[in-house]
């Protein structure tokens, strides 16, 4: 008798796939082995992650493979499960990361996929939010509102024509937990979003995917196909952006879907009563309705009640990137400290510098310095201190970064991608990059000839002092933060006055 | 230039839809490398829509192009994680090597924040690119 050929976990996330995941399981199965493709576990700095009885190996190459099979490898982490990296997580919605086959409807049965879903249908609307109200869930995309009291309205509202519409138009630099979750369990959220639609009478399902993500829309798109019985008579289709971050923000989102310009609406009307073709629509993060099976499970809203700080209930697939040494997916409770996140679980720097600075919450995210890094992980402390968690995505810098140059980029990124509905975002975001160029350069001396002429009455006639510039910032910025229609020019300030604040050395000073 | 048979097929393979327009003009952009004036035209008078809605909807996304680019395209990210890995000091180089034959583009995050800097051809990721790698990835275009 032959001995079976070993069996080989890959994982096809896109971020493996990058890092030439595709190369080494060929090289395995031309080794005659069996190759799984498996989400991935999160520990992006060993991908590609080889798994083979449970021990990890990475991050590999093709060349590693006979080494591998032999056990002589010097690239072996060790039992995955066990890895320091996992072990101290909780994992809640990414339960599933690295263990099961992304679109393989019989791996997600047999790890309690659908038990959520079965309980739910056979619970009444009023129950199921009941459930969701007290677990305590906040939505996952950054602004925090309690799910619970966003389905209730949705509910209460008039209209037999209901949405559900899933925001996973995840364009934050520093975040990856969407992408994740919809590459490597997309039937989890398939089955939240079906949860959502019983809950509040929805009858069709969209969910928004960015363009740059072709790997999570191909595994969306298959998981929808095969899941259509489990979820029918709802519907779910998947629409794809085209390229614009503001579409991440919800009104723009639907207008995207309605196919309009991405153009940011005022609310109100919220669109819990007049979103997505003027219907009451629940638009609800990736991260949000995936956290919703495990809710609607048997003692599942308790549980996630329990965990936690204050009122930042449950767990958050928390994202460690930029430079850092161990970077990926880490889901654990609220409360956790950055310092912890940064350098006992993240091990510092990749370059192996000193940390600079961190920028919690993507583009529009404050940036930390080391002093704050005793900060918890609650949307409240963070509020308090001037920072978001937005996305909870955490991106390190190290001592080379220049905060100047990162204020001004977040002014440029804003001015790039601004819908341009809204004054303080479409022209404040071009004046501020005008301005910290000019306090970077040492500021304007005296004015010009135009300036100086006798009809230029508006214009300042003495030069502008370094005090006089940067209270012209500070504002530019209040004005953008409370004139602004939605967080990309309302949140742009975040960025440009903590860097200003903390690092005020990089803005020529 | 659009076939206009071919995108009246496009047309009615996505009409009955929701919000039609995005699915259509994604096919488009797919089938012929751009939304031009034709094209726009055409897809307005099927949806009852003018064409300035359908033009301002083009213009709005960075996806749609209003002419053909021949040229390979590689999409460099420049966002923050991907700078706090360095990606600025290999823009110089990458531009060197792409020179007008290669159309370098910026994207703002591919979603590989933790092992940058990343880039895409087509459906193709890289990732840990260094300065070496990202040239050798525009030569091969």
């Amino acid at each position: 008798m032959t001995p079976s050929p070993t069996t080989v976990r890959i994982s096809d996330d896109a971020l493996a796939l990058a890092c030439g995941a595709d190369g080494v399981a060929a090289a395995f199965a031309a080794a005659g082995c069996t190759v799984e493709r498996v989400s991935s576990w999160g520990m992006h700095w060993l991908e590609p992650l080889v798994e083979i009885d449970g021990l990890g190996f990475g991050p590999a190459t093709p060349a590693d493979v006979t080494a591998i099979l032999d056990g002589t490898s010097s690239k072996a982490v060790g039992r995955i499960a066990d890895h320091p990296f996992i072990a101290g997580q909780q994992r809640l919605t990414f339960a599933r990361a690295g263990r099961t086959r992304p679109t393989s409807l019989g791996d997600y049965i047999a790890t309690g996929g659908w038990a959520g879903l079965t309980r739910a249908r056979a619970m009444t609307a009023a129950e199921v939010l009941t459930e969701v109200t007290a677990s305590g869930l906040r939505g996952r995309g950054g602004a925090g509102f309690p799910a619970g009291i966003k389905w209730q309205t949705v509910a209460n509202a008039p209209g037999t024509r209901k949405y559900v519409v899933c925001n996973a138009d995840e364009g934050d630099s520093g975040t990856f937990a969407d992408r994740m979750l919809m590459e490597g369990d997309p039937f989890q959220l398939i089955e939240g979003m079906v949860i959502a639609a019983h809950a509040v009478g929805a009858g069709q399902g969209y969910i928004y995917v960015r363009s740059e993500y072709p790997h999570a829309i191909a595994k969306l798109n298959a998981a929808i196909a095969l899941a259509a019985e489990h979820i029918a008579p709802f519907k779910i289709e998947v629409r794809v952006g085209a390229g614009a971050y503001v579409c991440g923000e919800e009104t723009s989102l639907l207008n995207s879907i309605e196919g309009k310009r991405g153009e940011v609406r005022a609310k109100p009307p919220l669109p819990a009563l007049e979103g997505l073709f003027g219907c009451p629509t629940v638009v609800n993060n990736v991260l949000t309705l995936a956290a919703i099976p495990h809710i609607l499970s048997e003692g599942g809203a308790a549980l996630y009640a329990s965990l936690g700080v204050d009122r930042s209930k449950g767990t958050m697939p928390i994202q460690l990137a930029g430079n850092i040494k161990h970077g990926g997916l880490y889901e654990t409770a609220f409360g956790i400290t950055l310092d912890d996140l940064v350098n006992r679980i993240g091990g510092g720097t990749a370059s192996g510098r000193p940390v600079k600075a961190v920028q919690v919450g993507g583009p529009l995210g404050a940036y930390i310095p080391p002093a704050q890094f005793h900060l918890p992980f609650d949307y409240e402390a963070y509020t308090v201190a001037d920072a978001l968690i937005g996305h909870g995505g955490v991106t390190v810098f190290d001592d080379s970064a220049d905060m100047g140059a990162m204020a001004r980029f977040a002014f440029t990124f804003c001015a790039a991608e601004s819908c341009g509905k809204c004054t303080p975002c479409r022209i404040g975001s071009t004046r501020g990059v005008e301005l910290i160029d000019r306090i970077r350069s040492g500021g304007k001396g005296a004015p010009d000839a135009v300036e100086s002429l006798p009809q230029m009455h508006n214009a300042r006639k003495a030069g502008r002092s370094r005090a006089d510039d940067l209270q012209l910032l500070e504002d530019l910025a209040e004005t953008m933060k409370f004139g602004s229609l939605c967080a990309l020019g309302g949140f742009t300030p975040y960025p440009v006055m903590s860097a200003l604040k903390h690092w005020p050395e990089d803005f020529g000073e | 230039m659009t076939d206009p048979a071919r995108l009246a097929e496009i047309i009615a393979d996505h009409a009955h839809r929701e919000g039609p327009l995005l699915p259509i003009l994604h096919a488009c952009q797919r089938a012929f490398g751009c939304v031009d004036a034709a094209a726009e035209a055409q897809i307005a008078k099927a949806l009852n829509l003018s064409r300035a809605e359908v033009h301002g909807v083009v213009s709005f996304y960075h996806d749609f192009t209003p002419a053909p680019d021949p040229r390979p395209a590689v999409e460099l990210c420049r966002a923050e994680a991907c700078q706090a890995r360095g990606v600025e000091a290999l823009v110089a180089a990458a531009q060197g090597a792409a020179g007008g034959r290669v159309n370098l583009k910026t994207v703002y995050c591919l979603g590989l924040c933790s092992v940058g800097p990343a880039a895409r051809v087509g459906d193709a990721l890289h990732a840990r690119l260094d300065e070496a790698a990202l040239v050798a990835l525009v030569n091969a275009q």
